[in-house]
């Protein structure tokens, strides 16, 4: 799923404060999985927003709604008229949720989180990177642990000089990838993967090879 | 002769090698960069020099190396992965060779939070390994990456890295391998303390007839302080610093830490002179070039082998000499 981090109420206060009308807007699908963005969250920062603008002495009409995804065009439906009456929108969603709605309503739509990741629950109220979206998965190669997303260097034929008692040169607290590949490896009794040489990598199916899109031909025609 | 450089040379000929490091300066001060250059000539036979190291803004390392050329050293260009894209990284492959830099050393580089730009945006488009590989095929093949052609392939002499202190230990041998697959010549290791270790990952290596099939230098940094050894130990990614190496220098009376240090330093040269499997040694005075000539002389390394200008460079012998 999307990991989000809600911005510092400053940040936030910074970007609505001169608006008359805001809408603090919740989307409750991935963001929602991890306490940040979903419609109860949206609930809470709008009223604290409420009080930050009492203490502050500007009169502002902050309220609250979400919908369940805002990166799907149907879900938009039944909260038409709430954003309709807003001058502006906070939208607690990921960027894609933000970008999506700027795309659809001619008014200010700011980002209430920062968009972090895409992650795994390890357990509750803990998300940790699993995936980066390179558009070529090596899975299958390594264990199925992914050394893009989860080796600091990106490494791909490691581990580095840095690794030392599994755990990764930049922080005792982030497990060495090129470790957990090889324990892996060796539980499936795959280690000739790891004696074979990884081939450089494409990234051109990464955000290298500039914006992506995906176009289902057989479903648009339907 | 692959590259043709003094390092290859020494190497094929047998002689035991001796290899130097210089730090290039945080700013363009010509003369720091001649003047440790000075130190180290005649002591050695190639000078490593480092590429931002630990992630600090440096001169450039291929700049340093066209310096050090000028005061009569054989430079080690020492590139990271960090920094550069694949273009910029084959692009000055062939700047380099194209100033006379024969030899060069792939690495990861240490990550950039260490450094004084943690904020930057680490590269690392492709890896070490990968950058050994791209590095042979311009010179054997005559090709890019790409698979394109290129016009007069660079010579360089190809070097990687090895901590045989990293873990998983039982396989950092293999890694070792699969350097040497994508086509390192030449090994230099990390900084080298624990003693038991590094025998008996040599003894992997030789076991595993890597040692038939490349060359490897082992590190070497003498302690100057009692306090560079607990830094070190504590402080340094990779590093193994046995207890025994603490204690000895804390045993030392004040203002002889360094002087043990050099001595410690050259007992580890004497073995590795006698180990089988090592070719020679590397060694990273870290900002004590002018200690080197003292080191040197210690270790009884000089004089240095020299060879003719004229040594035919289309010999083509893959296996070190014994």
């Amino acid at each position: 799923m999307i990991v989000g981090e809600q911005k510092p109420l400053e940040e936030i206060w910074e970007m609505i404060k001169d608006h008359k009308k805001v809408l603090v807007f919740g989307c409750n699908t991935c963001v929602a999985v991890c306490q940040q963005g979903g419609n109860k969250e949206a609930e809470i920062l709008a009223s604290m927003l409420r009080m930050k603008a009492v203490q502050e002495g500007v009169d502002i009409e902050i309220t609250d709604a979400g919908i369940e995804r805002q990166c799907e065009h149907e879900f938009f439906e039944k909260a038409e008229s709430r954003i309709g009456d807003a001058d502006a929108v906070l939208s607690t969603a990921c960027g894609i949720g933000v970008q999506f709605m700027a795309e659809k309503y001619p008014k200010p739509i700011y980002p209430g989180l920062n968009t972090t990741f895409l992650g795994a629950v390890e357990e509750f109220g803990v998300y940790a990177e699993r995936c980066q979206a390179c558009g070529t998965c090596i899975l299958g190669q390594t264990g199925g642990i992914c050394p893009i997303a989860r080796c600091a260097k990106r490494v791909l034929n490691g581990p580095c000089g840095g690794s030392t008692n599994g755990k990764c040169e930049i922080s005792k607290d982030v497990d060495c990838a090129w470790q957990l590949i090889v324990d892996r490896l060796r539980l499936l009794g795959r280690m000739d993967d790891y004696e074979a040489l990884t081939p450089i990598k494409d990234w051109s199916t990464d955000r290298a090879g500039g914006p992506r899109k995906l176009v289902r031909e057989d479903l648009i025609d339907e | 002769m692959k590259s043709g450089s003094n390092l290859e040379k020494v190497l094929r000929a047998g002689d035991f090698a001796f290899t130097g490091e210089l730090g290039p300066p945080r700013g363009a001060n010509v003369e720091e960069v001649r003047k440790k250059a000075r130190f180290l000539k005649g002591m050695v036979d190639s000078v490593n020099i480092t590429d931002n190291q630990t992630a600090m803004v440096r001169m450039s390392s291929w700049a340093a190396s066209l310096i050090s050329i000028d005061e009569g050293l054989e430079p080690n260009y020492q590139m990271v992965c960090r920094d550069r894209n694949r273009l910029a990284m084959q692009a000055d492959v062939l700047g380099a060779s194209a100033h006379g830099i024969r030899n060069l050393l792939c690495l990861s580089g240490d990550h950039q939070q260490f450094g004084d730009h943690p904020h930057a945006k680490g590269v690392f488009d492709i890896d070490s390994t990968q950058l050994i590989s791209t590095i042979r095929k311009m010179r054997d093949e005559s090709k890019f990456m790409s698979g394109q052609k290129i016009d007069t392939a660079p010579k360089i002499f190809i070097g990687a890295a090895a901590n045989p202190f990293a873990e998983p230990f039982e396989w950092r041998v293999h890694r070792l391998a699969k350097k040497i697959e994508a086509g390192a010549d030449f090994i230099q290791t990390q900084c080298i303390y624990n003693m038991k270790k590094m025998r008996e990952w040599v003894k992997m290596a030789n076991d595993m007839g890597l040692t038939e099939k490349v060359y490897i230098l082992a590190g070497v940094t003498p302690m100057k302080s009692l306090g560079m050894a607990r830094y070190m130990k504590n402080n340094v990614p990779g590093m193994d610093v046995p207890d025994e190496v603490i204690n000895r220098l804390k045993g030392c009376k004040k203002g002889t830490h360094a002087k043990e240090g050099i001595k410690m330093a050259c007992e580890q040269i004497e073995e590795f002179k006698e180990m089988k499997g090592i070719a020679g040694v590397h060694l990273m005075a870290i900002e004590w070039e002018h200690k080197v000539p003292e080191i040197a002389e210690m270790a009884g390394v000089l004089p240095r082998p020299t060879f003719d200008d004229d040594t035919p460079d289309d010999k083509t012998d893959d296996t070190p000499a014994e």
